[in-house]
């Protein structure tokens, strides 16, 4: 049965974001001969709509008002609600933005948001939502009981489709951002060097086990061993709690999922908590001195040794290698 | 004291207390290692483990660490009261809160309130919050360590027409004003809104204290008052299972078809040779 979709867009610096692109591709997908509709909000808004039309889309809601260029939840949950046009299903990315306009949004329409999807899909024409939960121990699937159904779903749970080049579609211009109970204060935003660590092909990361912020020193060498244009560095939660290595680096399910062609845990026990944040990864290899460490139940390689005496010479290899 | 008694924001002249509530919930272990882990396919439940005692989700824990460095700094009388949805063996989490320096406990029990999604959920407890009347912050975890959707904070607050803020690292409340500063994917923000308002608090924050043994006689004294949906004005048809809006299909544990293989070597090298010898064959590099 055709629905319609919309996708709550996202711009990086006035570019559609690349989990944008990836649930304009799903809906494609899903509309069964409905229409794929976005909304792209902010600087830079207008001229995304030719790039998401080529992502999937029929019709775009724009507006390039700078005032919607940091998200502050009333003013984008009202523009959002002002493209709710016979719409079925919306989607939009389990961001900063997702996180808190999902449940806002579906309060607002008396319908359901489920959080954190890994997938969105046809169960003979009825959409089911698939998540995780108890700490991704399980799966969960769901049905929605009300319309619009509102869903917030991981980077890269889907594939794009190929670029429409050359595509177009409808644009209606939504009115500029109007008033919020929310003043933002400030915004300390932390310094990116290099890769994001939800962009990079391999990611090597540390653990409580490592004893101190000093060993992250040679999860560094490794991750530069492995080429600084492929792999960043990532770290547990314990170890961000304790102060070892910033928050935006943290890989778990209260930090970023990441899914890399590689991903290297070092002494990283591998508790539920985390194996949320690194289970999509290709390949997950492990450090750990302890030969029962969970870790190695979710590993395909794993190196039981302390990782001070290994690190050094799996530097030096992976440098002869790459 | 509600809104419309205050200043537009700025200090009144007679400071009056304030009323602060911690949304607290029960739950499985989450420290329960995977192999414990089971689950009933026909229920769609999880078994309980044996040897593992339900316990309060850790986020709630730091929205009460949250709520009483507040009302600590504040040095007023500020009243924190622990509200929780769930069957009797949730009173352990109230009183554990109540332990951490809460003054009252609020356990929401009936029969009616069972089987519901967040939606539901969050709609028993903007309800008690009403009925509690005098409310200036309601404090709750970024997301129960359960079921991790991270939105019952949001929908309390929807629900009372309230603002909040999610995932903070830092809340201060004075003056009518909620200030927070919250994380973002890559970075914090800051961020002001007036009071009543809701928080969600994240790990970011910080450990929630142990309460001393001094302090846990004194909560076992506390008092802890039960509601039902009756008291609450609700209709069973809008709560529970018959109220969700999001319907559990199917819960089970994925299949790991993951066979690790131990690299052997004698010396450091050998094992760092051996591993990259696989990942070569692997085609990762």
């Amino acid at each position: 049965m055709a629905r319609n979709i919309l996708v709550v867009g996202e711009l990086v610096e006035g570019a559609l974001s690349p989990t944008t692109a990836e649930l304009l591709g799903q809906s494609t997908r899903l509309v069964d001969g409905g229409l794929v509709a976005v909304a792209l909000l902010g600087s830079g808004a207008s001229g995304a709509a030719s790039a998401a039309f080529e992502a999937g889309a029929d019709k775009a809601f724009t507006s390039d008002d700078a005032g919607y260029d940091q998200y502050n939840s009333d003013q984008w949950v009202n523009a959002v609600e002002a493209a709710l046009d016979d719409v079925d299903a919306v989607l939009m990315a389990q961001s900063s933005v997702g996180r808190d306009m999902g449940p806002r949004l579906a309060a607002r329409q008396n319908t359901a948001a489920a959080m954190d999807c890994v997938d969105v899909s046809d169960d003979d024409g009825t959409l089911k939502a698939t998540r995780p939960a108890y700490g991704g121990n399980a799966l969960a699937e769901y049905s929605f009981a009300a319309s619009p159904a509102v869903a917030t779903v991981r980077a890269k749970a889907f594939e794009p489709i190929t670029s429409r080049s050359g595509a177009s579609g409808e644009v209606v211009e939504l009115s500029g951002a109007g008033e919020s109970r929310t003043t933002i204060q400030g915004r300390e935003l932390a310094e990116v060097t290099g890769l994001l660590i939800t962009d990079a092909k391999v990611v090597v990361s540390g653990g409580r086990g490592l004893g101190g912020p000093e060993g992250f020193e040679q999860v560094e060498a490794l991750a530069t061993a492995f080429g600084t244009s492929r792999a960043a560095v990532g770290a547990s939660r314990a170890a961000c709690d304790l102060g070892w290595y910033p928050v935006s680096q943290q890989v778990g399910l209260t930090g970023k999922v990441v899914t890399p062609d590689l991903y290297v845990a070092i002494a990283i026990s591998g508790a539920s908590q985390h194996m949320a944040g690194c289970s999509g990864s290709k390949m997950i290899i492990a450090i750990n001195r302890d030969p029962d460490a969970n870790i190695f139940q979710n590993s395909r390689y794993g190196i039981v040794a302390d990782y001070k005496a290994v690190l050094p010479a799996l530097i030096e290899a992976v440098k002869a290698a790459s | 004291m509600g809104p419309e008694e205050r200043g537009a924001g700025g200090p009144t002249d007679v400071e009056e207390a304030m009323h602060f509530v911690v949304c607290a919930k029960q739950i499985p272990d989450p420290e329960t290692p995977p192999s414990a882990f089971k689950i009933d396919e026909t229920s769609n439940k999880v078994v309980p483990a044996q040897g593992f005692q339900p316990v309060l989700s850790q986020f709630d824990g730091i929205a009460a660490e949250a709520a009483l460095r507040i009302k600590e700094a504040a040095g007023d009388d500020t009243k924190i009261t622990v509200l929780s949805m769930g069957a009797e063996s949730a009173q352990a989490a109230i009183k554990q809160v109540l332990a951490m320096g809460a003054d009252e406990g609020v356990l929401l029990q009936d029969a009616a309130f069972e089987g519901g999604d967040s939606h539901a959920t969050a709609k028993v407890l903007a309800a008690a919050i009403e009925k509690l009347g005098d409310v200036d912050a309601v404090f709750c975890g970024r997301q129960a360590a359960d079921w991790d959707m991270g939105q019952v904070g949001l929908l309390i607050a929807e629900a009372l027409g309230w603002p909040a803020a999610i995932l903070a690292k830092d809340v201060q409340i004075a003056d009518g004003t909620m200030t927070t500063t919250r994380v973002l994917a890559n970075g914090f923000e800051t961020v002001a809104q007036p009071i009543p308002a809701v928080v969600t608090v994240s790990n970011e924050f910080g450990e929630p204290r142990y309460p001393k043994l001094q302090q846990i006689m004194q909560a076992a004294k506390k008092t802890v008052t039960t509601m039902t949906h009756d008291e609450l004005g609700l209709d069973p048809s809008e709560i529970g299972a018959a109220g969700a809006r999001l319907k559990l299909e199917r819960l089970y544990v994925p299949i790991s078809n993951t066979q690790v293989e131990i690299i052997e070597g004698e010396t450091p090298e050998d094992l760092a040779k051996n591993l990259v010898a696989k990942l070569v064959a692997d085609k990762l590099f």
